[in-house]
């Protein structure tokens, strides 16, 4: 198809603020090599990720609490084609792996051979700090 | 609630339309449609745009408003719906919803959408966000491809569904897409060139995907008093619509090997309309991954949980098989301009009903007259299901 007349838009760079006060204990936990999940005082449910409010009985009265590391992959993808901010990275294997406390993670997953990665099989969800200092969280490989 | 019938379609060619601006776009599929309800745009009371990109993969803010203008409403009732992939059943919704009300006698639903502006990473990191931006993107990076490959790696790990029936999907729907001069891609594949297409996100590859499109696909539905008055020769009446939603984040989702959201708003429209899947004469599902094609077959109630693979395997989605799917060659090869999809759906199954699909060849047989559209928003964050009647 041949090359249609265009005008460029005029250009803006958008970047958000994203506000945290209320998970800020949850960010902050990941740089001490902890995962934080909420749990509702009110109804007891256990919340991953974690949140301020409780969507189950809406009272606002939460406790943090720290989650096992023991995570049951129940799926997987290898991600080859990437997005315009995650072109410098390498093609990544993102999971979404159950605990043992009942709630699901969706992270990535290293360690492995993608040949080795299978449903079913167990991983290890750890907190890291990514080489630029943004504080994140992955499956690996079981000690 | 009153008996609401569609009297009017229209939709532009799919593709990369880089020859036209938005406006310009929705204008190609209105005009066709005005006239194939034999009205003037000054009839319409309330029109409903579906439309998702708006100031991120096209220029304008405010579509809904442009594109009115441009094709003559200025002065009509008027909205933008977001439903995200499944924003032109919303906008149809919203319209039937008008109709059906008594508070409009004349409605249109208007899907438009300009996808081919950007680059396409930019266009991956767009719909990418489209999830949860701060909990499943920002530090992982998931693509659309990449959440839907979730599903197929779960389905195929639960009930032995392989690439091949995956490759089955797209050489159907690129089969029908052949014989549908609107359609984006109108190559005939095989299962090998599916199979030995780049991988995406494993275990998708590029010809599991549909491609990025722009097209648009407008509606008008009237009252029952006003199809009498306008001597409409073949009404297709709204049975039934159904809708539900699904949690933002997917690690939230109670399993991966189908789309709660489609289950629940089948079981709606199926109620509404009094229908039986086995009474289908036609469907158009929300196929923009092949795997999705699947979990619906399955999720509308086609065959059991686990047997959508059979089932494509059998030729059965096929005309002249028990349900023919996406005749039209489904988003995977007719296109998915994501806003205008829904309103496609509803163009496609009205020309069928009517039996006036152009080209014969793709025409499925009619025995009871009635068709079904499926669209999925997001992951299965949202679902319209919608049952046509002729």
């Amino acid at each position: 198809m041949a090359v249609m007349p265009s005008i460029k838009s005029r250009e803006v760079k958008i970047v958000q603020d994203i506000p945290i006060s209320k998970t800020l204990q949850f960010w902050e936990a990941l740089k001490q090599g902890k995962i934080l999940a909420t749990k509702c005082r009110k109804c007891g449910k256990l919340y991953f990720p974690p949140a301020a409010d409780c969507s189950n009985c809406l009272a606002s009265d939460m406790e943090w609490v720290e989650l096992s590391s023991e995570a049951t992959i129940e799926t997987f993808t290898h991600v080859v084609v990437r997005p315009t901010t995650f072109q410098q990275e390498k093609p990544y294997t993102v999971a979404i792996g159950k605990l043992k406390e009942g709630v699901r993670v969706l992270a990535w997953l290293t360690g492995f051979k993608l040949s080795e990665v299978k449903v079913g099989m167990k991983a290890k969800l750890v907190a890291k700090l990514t080489p630029e200092g943004r504080p994140t969280y992955e499956f690996t490989r079981p000690e | 609630m009153r008996k609401v019938a569609i009297i009017g379609v229209g939709s532009s060619k799919f593709g990369v339309r880089n020859d036209v601006n938005v406006a310009e776009l929705a204008f190609e599929a209105f005009k066709p449609s005005i006239e194939d309800a034999g009205i003037t745009p000054k009839d319409i009371e309330f029109v409903a745009v579906g439309s998702t990109g708006a100031g991120a993969w096209y220029e304008e803010l405010l579509p809904a408003v442009v594109s009115a203008e441009y094709c003559g409403l200025t002065g009509a009732g008027l909205l933008r719906c977001e439903a995200a992939c499944a924003s032109g059943s919303a906008a149809f919704a919203t319209a039937y919803w008008a109709v059906a009300s008594g508070q409009a006698e004349i409605a249109a639903a208007l899907g438009v959408e300009k996808m081919r502006e950007i680059d396409t990473p930019t266009m991956m990191e767009w719909i990418g966000r489209a999830g949860y931006y701060l909990w499943e993107f920002h530090n992982f990076g998931l693509t659309f491809p990449a959440y839907y490959a979730l599903y197929a790696t779960a389905h195929m790990a639960r009930f032995g569904t392989t690439e091949e029936d995956l490759a089955l999907v797209a050489v159907k729907n690129h089969k029908y897409a052949s014989m549908n001069p609107i359609a984006h891609l109108q190559n005939r594949i095989t299962v090998d060139d599916v199979l030995s297409s780049m991988v995406i996100a494993a275990p998708l590859k590029l010809f599991d995907c549909c491609p990025v499109s722009d097209g648009a696909a407008s509606v008008i539905l009237a009252s029952e008093e006003k199809v009498k008055e306008l001597k409409v020769d073949t009404p297709v009446w709204v049975a039934g619509i159904g809708y539900a939603s699904g949690t933002a984040n997917m690690s939230k989702r109670l399993d991966y090997v189908g789309l709660e959201a489609s289950v629940a708003a089948a079981q709606k429209a199926y109620k509404m309309a009094n229908v039986t899947p086995d009474q289908l004469d036609v469907a158009v599902v929300h196929d923009c991954f092949t795997i999705a094609e699947i979990m619906a077959y399955e999720d509308l109630g086609f065959c059991k949980k686990g047997e959508g693979a059979k089932l494509i395997r059998e030729g059965q989605t096929e005309i002249g098989g028990k349900i023919p799917v996406n005749v039209d060659g489904g988003l995977k090869a007719k296109g998915h301009p994501i806003g205008t999809t829904g309103c496609s759906m509803i163009y496609e199954l009205t020309k069928q009903l009517r039996e006036e699909a152009v080209e014969k060849s793709r025409q499925a047989p009619m025995k009871n007259y009635i068709a079904l559209a499926h669209n999925v928003g997001g992951t299965g964050h949202y679902c319209y299901v919608t049952i046509l009647r002729r």
